[in-house]
C-alpha cells in the first residue's frame, strides 16, 4: 500500500511542474506589456524600459521560465500583483480556504442529494419517480449557474428577505452559493448513481438476496449500495475539482473573498501575474484532488492496487516479447 | 459492433449502412424526450438562420425613448437599458451561441479525431507523446483552460471557438484512441493490411466508422456544455463582448440593471437554459439509440 501511494505521489510531481510550464508559456504570449500595465497609461518609454529590466522582462523566455519555476516551487513565491503590488502567494493563502470550504460544502450537498435521487430513480426505474428525478437532473445541468444565482438573489433576498444577497458574514450567506456551485454536481451524481445502481441491481447476489426472501430495503442498502458507490468516487472527485472552477463565477457574484473572485478581478484589471498565479494554484489543487481520488479508489477497491503492483511484472513480460504482446494487452 | 460491419462489408456496404442508420433513427424517434429536444433544436436553428426576418427591430440600434420597457405586445420580452428589443437580441444571439457551440465542438472533433487516429493506429512513442500531452492539458480544469486561452487570444468569434474547443481535442483524442485499441487487432483490419490498403484509408475509411459513435454522443452532449461555457466567458467579460448580443453578455449587461429592471435578466437565461436542455435531451436520446445496451 505504501509503495503504491509513494509511486502515485511521485508520478504527480512531473505533471504539476509541466502544468506550471504550460500555464506560464500560454500566459507569456498574452497581449499587453506588464510594465505598461503596472505604470498605467501615459508612462514614458524610458520608465517602462527601466521597469522591464527591473522585472527581468527583457530576459529571454527560458530565463524567465526558469525564474518563475524556481520562485514558484522552491520559494513558494508567485510574484506581486501588477495592479496593487501585493504578494500573490499571501493573497492566495488567505483566499484559498474560502474557496475550498465552498467546494467542500458543495460536494457534501451533492452526495446527500445526488445519491438518493439516483437511487430512487434506479429502484423505480421507468416509473414517474425515475422520470421526475432525471428531469430534475437534466434541468440542473442546463441552467447557467450565474443566471440562476441572480434570479435566486432576486427572489430570496430582494423579495422575501430571507437570505443575504452577498457576503459570508453570517452562515446564511453560504446557502445560495453552495446550492449554486453544487447544482451541476448534484445532477451528474444523480445520473451516475442511477446507472451504477442499475448495474448492481442486475447482478446475481441481488437476485440471490431476493430469492432468500430478504427485505428489499436491506438488499438495497446493505448489499447493492456499497458496490454501487465505487464508481461514484470518481464522479465525486471530478465534481469536486469542477466546483473549484465553478466557484470562480459564483464567488464574484456573491462577493465571497475566495480565489475565484480574485481571478475575476484580475481579468478585469488585466493583471496577468495574478491570473497566472491563480491558474497554477487551482491546477495544482486539481491534480492533488485527482491523486486523492485515486488513493481512495485503491483503498476501497483492492483490485486496483493489485493491478498496479503487478504492472512491473507485466512490463518485464512485455519487454521480453516485444511489441506484439504490448498491442494485444 | 464489428461483426455487423464484417457482414456488412461482405454483403456490400451501402445497404447495410443505410439500414443501420434507419434503425438508429427509429430508436431515436421512439424516445419522446429526444424528439422534443430535436424539435426545439431545429426551431433554434431556424431562429438563427432567419433572425433578422423575424422581428421588425434592429438588434444594435439604440432607442433611448423606449428604454427599460416591460414586456408588452410591441416588445414581447421588453427592452434593455439602451431601448433595444430584447427578443430581437435573443434571436440574433442564437447565431452566436449556436455558432460557438457547433464551431468549438467541430474543432475538437476534427483535431481530436486526427490525433486519436494517429495515436491509436501507430502506437509506440507517437501514442505516448500524444497521450501524455493530452494528460497534461486535461489536468488543467476546462473552464480555466478556456479562460487563459481567451485572455491570450483576446475577444472575437474565432478566438472564442478556439478557447472553447481546445480542451475538447484531447478529450476526443483519448476517447478515440481507446476505441482504436479495441479494433487494432480485429480480422478486418488485418485483412485490409494484408490487401495492402493504404494506412490513411484504413484509418479513416475502415476503422474510424466503427469507432466514432462514442465521439458523436460525447460531442452532441458537449454542444450544450460548450454553449454554457461560452456564456460563462462572456459573463466574466471574456469571449464574445458586448454590444454583440451573446446570451451570457446579455445576462451580464442586465445584471447591472437588476434592481431597477429585474425582468431583463429573465429571458436570456431562460432562452439559454431551454436550448441547453433540448441539446441534453437530444444527446441522451442519441446515446441510447446508438448503443441500446447502455440504456439500463
Amino acid at each position: 500500500m505504501i509503495r503504491y501511494i509513494l509511486k502515485r505521489i511521485l508520478t504527480i510531481i512531473p505533471v504539476v511542474l509541466l502544468v506550471a510550464v504550460v500555464v506560464f508559456t500560454v500566459m507569456y504570449f498574452s497581449p499587453g506589456n506588464p510594465a505598461e500595465i503596472i505604470l498605467g497609461p501615459g508612462a514614458s518609454e524610458e520608465n517602462i524600459h527601466t521597469l522591464e529590466v527591473q522585472l527581468g522582462l527583457d530576459q529571454p523566455y527560458f530565463v524567465q521560465l526558469g525564474r518563475f519555476m524556481f520562485n514558484t516551487f522552491i520559494r513558494f513565491d508567485l510574484g506581486n500583483s501588477y495592479v496593487n503590488d501585493i504578494s500573490i502567494s499571501h493573497e492566495l493563502a488567505m483566499r484559498f480556504p474560502k474557496t475550498l470550504l465552498l467546494a467542500v460544502f458543495a460536494i457534501v450537498l451533492e452526495l446527500i442529494v445526488g445519491i438518493p435521487l439516483g437511487m430512487i430513480a434506479a429502484i423505480k426505474r421507468n416509473r414517474w419517480q425515475d422520470q421526475l428525478c432525471m428531469l430534475f437532473a437534466l434541468i440542473g445541468v442546463s441552467a447557467p449557474a450565474f443566471w440562476l444565482g441572480i434570479e435566486m438573489v432576486l427572489i430570496f433576498s430582494n423579495k422575501l428577505h430571507l437570505l443575504p444577497s452577498s457576503g459570508i458574514s453570517t452562515w446564511t450567506g453560504w446557502i445560495l452559493p453552495v446550492i449554486l456551485v453544487s447544482l451541476r454536481g448534484v445532477a451528474q451524481m444523480a445520473r451516475q448513481a442511477r446507472s451504477s445502481m442499475l448495474e448492481v441491481i442486475k447482478s446475481d447476489y441481488v437476485t440471490t438476496g431476493r430469492a432468500k426472501g430478504l427485505k428489499e430495503g436491506e438488499i438495497m442498502f446493505k448489499y447493492a449500495l456499497p458496490n454501487a458507490l465505487i464508481p461514484l468516487i470518481q464522479t465525486a472527485g471530478n465534481s469536486f475539482a469542477s466546483s473549484l472552477g465553478g466557484a470562480i463565477v459564483i464567488e464574484s457574484l456573491f462577493s465571497i473573498p475566495g480565489i475565484g473572485q480574485y481571478m475575476i478581478q484580475a481579468i478585469g484589471g488585466r493583471d496577468y501575474a495574478v491570473i497566472r498565479g491563480t491558474v497554477v494554484v487551482l491546477s495544482i489543487a486539481f491534480c492533488l484532488i485527482m491523486l486523492i481520488v485515486d488513493l481512495i479508489f485503491a483503498f476501497v477497491d483492492p483490485r486496483i492496487m493489485a493491478q498496479y503492483s503487478s504492472r512491473a511484472k507485466k512490463e518485464r513480460y512485455r519487454a521480453g516479447h516485444g511489441k506484439e504482446v504490448r498491442s494485444n494487452a | 459492433m464489428h461483426d455487423k460491419t464484417m457482414t456488412g462489408a461482405i454483403a456490400g456496404g451501402k445497404t447495410r449502412k443505410q439500414s443501420q442508420f434507419i434503425e438508429v433513427m427509429r430508436r431515436l424517434m421512439r424516445n419522446k424526450l429526444a424528439v422534443i429536444g430535436m424539435v426545439i433544436f431545429i426551431i433554434y436553428i431556424l431562429i438563427a438562420v432567419f433572425a433578422p426576418l423575424l422581428t421588425p427591430y434592429n438588434y444594435a440600434e439604440f432607442n433611448l425613448v423606449e428604454k427599460n420597457q416591460l414586456p408588452s405586445m410591441a416588445h414581447l420580452c421588453g427592452t434593455d437599458q439602451f431601448g433595444r428589443d430584447i427578443l430581437t437580441r435573443l434571436f440574433v444571439g442564437t447565431r452566436y451561441s449556436l455558432g460557438l457551440g457547433l464551431g468549438a465542438v467541430a474543432l475538437g472533433l476534427v483535431f481530436g479525431v486526427i490525433l486519436g487516429c494517429i495515436a491509436g493506429y501507430f502506437g509506440g512513442w507517437v501514442e505516448e507523446l500524444i497521450m501524455r500531452l493530452g494528460d497534461l492539458i486535461q489536468s488543467i480544469p476546462a473552464m480555466l483552460l478556456a479562460i487563459i486561452i481567451s485572455i491570450v487570444l483576446g475577444s472575437g468569434f474565432i478566438q472564442t471557438i478556439i478557447a472553447l474547443g481546445f480542451g475538447r481535442i484531447t478529450l476526443n483524442a483519448r476517447l478515440l484512441r481507446a476505441q482504436f485499441l479495441s479494433q487494432r487487432r480485429l480480422e478486418y483490419v488485418e485483412a485490409a493490411q494484408a490487401t495492402n490498403c493504404p494506412k490513411i484509408k484504413l484509418m479513416f475509411v475502415h476503422i474510424l466508422p466503427n469507432t466514432i459513435s462514442p465521439l458523436i454522443v460525447s460531442s452532441t452532449m458537449g454542444v450544450g456544455g460548450t454553449i454554457m461555457m461560452a456564456a460563462n466567458l462572456s459573463f466574466i467579460n471574456l469571449g464574445i463582448r458586448p454590444p454583440s448580443p451573446e446570451w451570457g453578455a446579455m445576462i451580464s449587461d442586465a445584471n447591472s440593471m437588476v434592481r431597477s429592471a429585474p425582468f431583463q435578466i429573465l429571458f436570456p437565461g431562460l432562452f439559454l437554459a431551454i436550448f441547453v436542455l433540448a441539446l441534453n435531451l437530444f444527446g441522451d436520446g442519441l446515446r441510447d439509440a446508438l448503443d441500446p445496451k447502455l440504456r439500463d
